[in-house]
């Protein structure tokens, strides 16, 4: 038996697998003269964002890992983006809910799924010419074919299996003891480039992991032979859906070097480069079409 | 006339030496250390040392498992079906529903009055069909195994499991430990979710005959027991030695061929 | 718009996709809702406001075993699927 299972309470335990959480305002910005404040929250498995949008520009956001109910969770993310800025609930006209826990956000007053929100954010973050959507979120992956505004046109989801998503990156930064920042760098510091390891299944990916570790290969060789696994599955699932020019990554895996320049050598196309961080695509997606609705709303008045 | 047949599994290797219709040697390795290639022939030659054979002694060594092709001594390699179907069919001869529930892969194979495998449904890429789900989940709760069948027996709950993956599954099980869930309880809601999953692979081959479970999961009494009820069967034969079964069936087939 | 509800995992693809652009005006009043022996469709108002059909949740994520008595082993071929039948127009269609 393992070790580490014997002793889960052992209060030396690091949790490699912790990604950063964070939170920012645009500091050049007062929001006191927008004429409509909206607000996306994506409520995760794994990860809640809230983000403020002032009148259809994004203005600021906060980004953390979710607690053990939704509405809480939600609460707490918007709570960190306003404390930021000074501004309160009543301050916002719009509140749009998206994710798993999208239906449990308690002030929301729309739901919106996260396949149509992580397109219309995506829209924004990268430019009406995107149209191929790969997003590697915590607990699922999902494959989007929008149109120039954003409106979806084909997608499917997977979240059945653990392969392809966060939480599979997750395991193998556990299982290596290296922070989870760390393995997409690391994996370029290698030799020669291995062969991916089982890209099915995270429970054999593990076990040959281990096999190979055994077997001599470095840690970083590992970590490579782990992302190119990770890369050929989502690789696999894009091609369900196929791949047009315009290609954009959102989510956490985004921001894994490792796992995204092997998607891009695998599909022999670049991915549409963002200053925005990847992981805010479904919240801000989620604001914008709070904004699109009060529009709506003032023009009708 | 002797002859051999090596299983090798994803956890360990099997090898039945078989002389006629009789099994004079049944010998299990696990590969610790060493490279695949190398644990067959240390598992093979351990086998024949304890029975006090030479491998000139034998006729014709056949090979089945995920490994197969790692045994550079052996003259055929077979697949896990036909050998399973074949073992099977030899310990009941009136079989023709095999479940095969190893550490690392489950399938169901439907065989005829000969032990010729028919038809099959697997699921080897996928942890969640398959032993390790289960082994994952009893690690969670902290119990062996047999542990966690005997326990899963002492439940007459159900808790329906929602994720279908092993490492979502974990999550959720550690969720119901939080919530104080007893773990008889816990276990016997695993153990369900493996034989569904089981026995939905062998609804696509169709259930008839005499239904017989080999491979590792037969020891696991909670599982047996939940596996038969997914199935709504009266009854499930349960082989000796059963992780044997599919390296009794190569030898089977390797001694058939020699005619 | 193409949806597609199912998974991938190790053992093969399993994806229900459903053209919602053939669905939202359903010239065969829903067939489908009874056509599936394990009424797996339901019918949604979707992002866009547009009213639709979709795989429930849970079966999305067990559909190679949910849809196992409607396949060959059952003597269905993959055009005569009862739900694929009930939708004439061709709105519905099984990946596996």
């Amino acid at each position: 038996m393992n070790a580490e299972v014997n002793a889960p309470s052992a209060p030396e335990k690091k949790e490699f697998w912790r990604w950063q959480e964070t939170a920012w305002i645009d500091e050049t910005k007062d929001w006191r003269k927008a004429k409509i404040l909206t607000c996306g929250i994506d409520v995760g498995s794994v990860s809640s964002q809230a983000v403020l949008v002032a009148d259809g520009e994004l203005y600021g956001f906060n980004s953390m890992r979710t607690g053990n109910n939704s509405p809480d969770s939600a609460r707490n993310a918007l709570q960190g983006a306003m404390d930021k800025c000074g501004m309160k609930l009543e301050d916002i006209h719009y509140v749009v809910g998206t994710g798993y826990g999208r239906v449990n956000v308690p002030f929301a007053h729309k739901a919106i799924t996260e396949i149509a929100c992580h397109a219309r954010g995506a829209n924004y973050m990268g430019g009406n010419k995107v149209r191929t959507i790969l997003d590697m979120g915590g607990q699922d992956c999902k494959a989007i074919h929008c149109d120039d505004k954003g409106k979806v046109t084909n997608f499917l989801m997977n979240d059945k299996c653990a392969a392809g998503t966060g939480r599979g990156m997750e395991v193998i930064s556990d299982l290596m003891q290296i922070p989870i920042a760390e393995l997409g760098p690391r994996s370029f510091d290698v030799a020669e480039e291995p062969e991916a390891v089982s890209s099915v299944c995270v429970v054999f990916a593990k076990s040959e992991a281990l096999a190979l570790l055994k077997a001599g290969y470095t840690k970083n060789k590992v970590i490579a032979a782990y992302c190119q696994a990770m890369a050929e599955r989502v690789v696999s699932l894009l091609e369900r859906i196929g791949v047009e020019e315009g290609f954009f990554i959102t989510g956490g895996i985004a921001k894994n070097p490792g796992v995204v320049k092997r998607i891009e050598k695998l599909l022999g196309i670049k991915a549409i480069d963002t200053k925005i961080d990847s992981q805010i695509a479904g919240a801000l997606g989620a604001a914008l079409f709070g904004y699109t609705l009060m529009q709506k709303q003032g023009a009708k008045a | 006339m002797i002859t051999a047949g090596i299983d090798m599994g994803s956890r360990s290797v099997k090898v039945v030496l078989l002389d006629g219709d009789k099994v004079k040697k049944a010998h299990l390795m696990l590969p610790g250390e060493l490279d695949a290639d190398q644990a067959a022939e240390k598992a093979y030659d351990d086998a024949l040392a304890a029975a006090g054979l030479k491998r000139s002694d034998v006729k014709a060594v056949f090979a089945t498992g995920a490994g197969r092709k790692q045994v550079a001594f052996a003259s055929e390699g077979i697949t896990e079906m036909t050998a399973g179907a074949k073992g099977a069919n030899f310990m009941f001869p009136n079989c023709r529903t095999v479940v095969d529930v190893g550490a690392e892969e489950g399938r169901g194979i439907k065989t005829d009055a000969e032990g010729r495998a028919t038809d099959f449904a697997g699921n080897e890429k996928c942890a969640a069909g398959a032993g390790s789900f289960a082994e994952a989940m009893s690690r969670a709760l902290q119990l062996t195994l047999k542990e966690f069948g005997d326990a899963s027996l002492k439940s007459d709950k159900t808790i329906p499991m929602n994720a279908q993956c092993t490492v979502f599954a974990e999550s959720e099980v550690v969720s119901l430990i939080h919530s104080a869930t007893p773990k008889e309880d816990i276990a016997k809601a695993v153990l369900d979710a493996v034989a569904s999953r089981v026995c939905a692979m062998v609804r696509r081959v169709g259930i008839e005959g005499e239904v017989v479970l080999i491979g590792g999961m037969v020891h696991n009494d909670g599982f047996v027991q939940s596996l038969k009820t997914a199935m709504d069967v009266d009854s499930i034969s349960l082989p000796e030695m059963p992780e044997y079964i599919s390296a009794l069936g190569c030898a089977l087939i390797a001694a058939e061929r020699q005619h | 718009m193409i949806a597609n509800y199912g998974y991938k995992d190790g053992s093969g693809e399993y994806y229900i996709s459903i053209d919602t652009d053939k669905c939202i005006a359903c010239a065969v009043g829903r067939a489908c809702l009874d056509a599936c022996p394990k009424q797996m469709f339901e019918v949604i108002t979707d992002d866009y406001d547009d009213e639709v059909i979709w795989v429930k949740k849970p079966n999305c994520r067990t559909l190679a075993y949910d849809c196992a008595d409607c396949k060959p082993a059952s003597g269905y071929t993959a055009a005569a699927l009862p739900c694929v039948a009930a939708c004439t127009p061709g709105a519905i269609k099984h990946s596996w």
